[in-house]
């Protein structure tokens, strides 16, 4: 009876603390590979590439990230729970146009503001309804919301941009703080909230759960559909103030969505080590993803090269940085066999 | 005799913490019907994964024809003439009859499928194993019984020499179970090589030619012909074992009722489900792979919307429309299946242990402290001596029995009033389980109802005061621990032959 107690133990021990060099390189991989990477990018392209390590251009930088950084905490929260979701560029656009003529007809730039933000998060509610409630597909659902957010964009003003009138919004983007703008201001100020929420508390925590095991947190008892909602409506009212923010900047509600924009937006957290198969993210790893990017459009630019060249640049990151997710997720499977 | 066309030689199969496989030598002859019998995960299905190639063996070989093989894909196993008819069938729903059975070499002139051509060959097919179908219907028109004359085509098709059934009759009604047989025999006699695993002994006796006993990984006795051979021999081959008192059970002091569940009535289920399970009694349920127990569990805990019936803990009635809610009036579940619905395999063991810990309100205990929710892991990782190298280890790399003792650990802070384990040690080391069971009669001794559902019928005997056998969705019989034996339960847990009405 003992004798086959400790065989068995034995045998199960090597399993639970196996530790060879290849793992062990693979998980400071998992951890600090991409930094690195930016950091390699950093220094290369700071001695290589004229005016790059310049006050204005790094602030320049800093000011081109700050919509893809904000949408980019609230997509970590989605992908971290397991879906994603297309329709946010599309709401920039429509929360943007929305702002402006609020703002036009009542003068109130909080009105405009609010108005843009809480339509942002009626889509991301209808979103999160339909996916989590009624199971449909993220891709399927928000590529619908998508088509039509851009559609309702279009018809606020007749597919025409609305210049605003009222001189207080363009502070929104424009003034600064110790010589920093304030949409960058409102970016670091995302990464931290967003940060917290997902170290800190229970929801973004039970985020992390729902994509690790949907099922098992089911049973954990996690209310699974109550928590996608609420990323969704998050989602939706961060991407409505991302349009805000830009339609201050460029003094115009834009109709046109940027269709690139989600693309940047996943492909920097995907960068950023953030599972497409849910349950694993880090706020730390989505800004390296998001800085990455970023720098590499920002030297694109300083050299000059056509934007033409810069979309095949960015679908290549998107790529190689889907890539190098589907690599880990194999990983996992092995570790786990 | 002369040498077998399959001959298994010295083939093991292990898995972290379990040897599925032991040592396993087992002769197949041509143009006989082998059939395959134990207890469930005595290691037959391991066994036809390794036949199919779905596994690859820990060490040992296979002889095919007289060739060694081993397989590693099952694609080298359907090349080799080997085809196993699972449980659940393979074949693409949507894609027509014809389709299916030439999936993956449809005749075809510079690519374009002959339709001609592919429907003559079907029903040449078809006409081998006696069915009158059209080829051009979709799968999933097809009623289950000829769904599997389907796939035995398709099996033929691809030239299979070997043809492996794993419980092909589970949904079969007895008229249609015959039909099969008939076919089994006819290509017995045309010289297939068939196994045939089955829990329904009566149909051993009618097709089978010879008979393997599992248990516990290894093949415990082979009877060359089944003449002279009674279910009682077989039985108690599957179950007879040197019974070591692992369990070390020891009885206790019950309370009064601390679930109650009246007519229960849902998925997976064919009658309503009425027990009790007293404070500080543990209650064991058995039955077969199918018989219904995670469904009534799954109902009982809200996991799963009940249709009908009530459920009180201690006097109170619930109103349990998701787990949260049975969590919160004190009943818990530790799922059947660890890998699926227990574990978050990415996350760590602390936040495992602490994943429940937080619910309630919105968001729950919104803010997380930190400070004790890492006491709170590692005094459970002390206590229960959870095998990891630290807290912040995924719990994917820890072994099978670390992990189950880690979901358990999930809610030992809880209020508990009723416990539901189903299938707590399956797949996990003897050690591991000893330390399980202990964790068990601790609860019992504080009062907490326990239900341990399983499959390991020494184990339900071992640890349970009182046993509730289920078979094919419903509770057959409650029995106390003092008139239990293997073979009663056995018996009322093995579907009767009148009974083959199929699952709903």
């Amino acid at each position: 009876m003992t004798t086959t107690n400790t065989t068995t133990s034995q045998k199960t021990i090597p399993a639970a603390s196996r530790t060879t060099l290849p793992s062990l390189l693979g998980s400071v991989w998992d951890r600090m590979g991409m930094l690195l990477i930016l950091i390699v990018l950093f220094v290369m392209v700071s001695a290589l590439v004229p005016n790059f390590l310049t006050r204005v251009n790094l602030l320049g930088l800093a000011l081109a990230l700050t919509t893809v950084g904000a949408i980019a905490c609230t997509m970590l929260f989605c992908l971290a729970a397991g879906d994603f979701d297309l329709s946010a560029g599309a709401v920039v656009a429509m929360s943007g146009m929305l702002a402006a003529v609020v703002i036009n007809a009542t003068g109130s730039v909080l009105l405009g503001v609010a108005a843009g933000i809480l339509a942002g998060g009626v889509v991301g509610l209808i979103n999160g309804v339909v996916i989590a409630y009624m199971g449909i597909n993220a891709l399927i659902t928000t590529l619908a919301t998508m088509q039509m957010v851009q559609g309702m964009a279009f018809l606020v003003n007749d597919g025409k941009s609305v210049g605003i009138r009222e001189g207080r919004f363009f502070a929104l983007g424009t003034s600064s703080f110790l010589g920093v703008v304030t949409p960058i201001w409102i970016m670091l100020a995302c990464f931290v909230i967003f940060g917290l929420l997902l170290n800190r508390t229970t929801f973004g925590r039970n985020t992390l759960a729902i994509g690790g095991n949907k099922e098992a947190a089911h049973l954990a008892g996690i209310a699974v559909a109550r928590t996608k909602v609420t990323i969704f409506a998050m989602q939706g009212m961060i991407a409505g103030l991302a349009g805000i923010v830009l339609s201050s900047r460029m003094t115009t509600g834009q109709p046109n969505t940027d269709t690139s924009l989600v693309l940047q937006v996943i492909s920097a957290c995907v960068l950023g080590g953030v599972s497409l198969a849910g349950g694993v993210g880090t706020i730390t790893g989505m800004i390296t993803g998001v800085l990455i990017m970023g720098i590499v459009q920002n030297v694109m630019n300083l050299l000059n090269i056509q934007t033409f060249y810069q979309y095949v640049v960015s679908g290549a990151i998107l790529l190689t940085a889907v890539m190098l997710d589907r690599l880990q997720q194999i990983r996992r499977k092995m570790q786990n066999r | 005799m002369s040498d077998a066309y399959l001959q298994f030689r010295a083939v093991s199969k292990a898995f972290p913490g379990v040897q599925a496989l032991d040592n396993i030598h087992m002769d197949v002859q041509e143009g006989s019907v082998h059939a395959l019998v134990g207890e469930n995960g005595a290691g037959k299905s391991t066994l036809l994964k390794v036949l199919s190639g779905a596994h690859r063996p820990s060490s040992g070989h296979l002889r095919v024809g007289g060739k060694e093989r081993v397989f590693s894909s099952t694609a080298e196993a359907i090349t080799a003439g080997i085809a196993v008819i699972y449980q659940e069938l393979h074949l693409a729903p949507k894609l027509s009859v014809a389709e299916n059975l030439f999936l993956g070499h449809l005749p075809n002139r510079w690519g374009v499928v002959d339709r001609g051509r592919l429907a003559t060959l079907a029903r040449q097919q078809l006409a081998q194993v006696g069915e009158e179908i059209d080829p051009s219907l979709r799968v999933e028109q097809l009623p289950i019984a000829q769904r599997q004359m389907v796939e035995i085509a398709k099996a033929l098709t691809r030239g299979a020499k070997i043809i492996a059934f794993d419980e092909p009759t589970s949904s079969l009604s007895n008229r249609e179970a015959q039909k099969l047989f008939g076919i089994i025999r006819q290509l017995r006699s045309s010289g297939h090589v068939i196994i045939y695993v089955s829990h329904r002994l009566e149909e051993i006796f009618q097709i089978a030619d010879a008979v393997t006993v599992f248990r516990d990984g290894r093949v415990v006795e082979h009877f060359p012909a089944t003449k002279g051979l009674s279910s009682d021999v077989l039985i108690n081959r599957m179950v007879g074992r040197d019974i070591a008192d692992i369990y070390a059970y020891a009885p206790r002091a019950h309370g009064p009722v601390a679930l109650q569940v009246k007519g229960v009535m849902g998925k997976g289920l064919r009658e309503p489900a009425s027990f009790t399970v007293a404070q500080g009694e543990i209650v064991g349920f058995f039955g077969l792979v199918g018989a219904g127990r995670t469904e009534l569990m799954k109902l009982v805990y809200g996991a799963q919307r009940p249709v009908r019936g009530e459920i009180s803990v201690r006097g109170t009635r619930l109103r349990v429309r998701s787990p949260k809610d049975a969590i919160n009036s004190g009943l818990v579940l530790c799922p059947e299946d660890r890998k699926d619905e227990g574990i978050f395999p990415v996350l760590s063991v602390m936040e495992n242990i602490n994943i429940s810990s937080r619910r309630g309100g919105f968001f729950g205990g919104f803010w997380i402290n930190e400070h004790r929710e890492q006491v709170r892991a590692s005094g459970h990782v002390k206590r229960m001596a959870i095998k990891t190298p630290g807290l912040s280890q995924k719990i994917m790399n820890l072994s099978g029995g670390n992990q189950q003792k880690t979901i358990l650990a999930r809610w030992l802070d809880e209020n508990m009033k009723v416990i539901l384990l189903d299938e707590p040690t399956r797949g996990i080391d003897v050690g591991a389980k000893q330390e399980i069971y202990s964790i068990i009669y601790g609860l019992a001794k504080q009062n907490v109802a326990v239900i341990v559902v399983s499959s390991d019928l020494p184990e339900v005997l071992g640890i349970s005061d009182r046993i509730i056998v289920m078979r094919e969705g419903r509770i057959v019989q409650s029995i106390d621990r003092a008139e239990a034996t293997e073979e009663r339960i056995l018996a009322l847990a093995l579907p009767d032959a009148e009974s083959h009405e199929g699952m709903l």
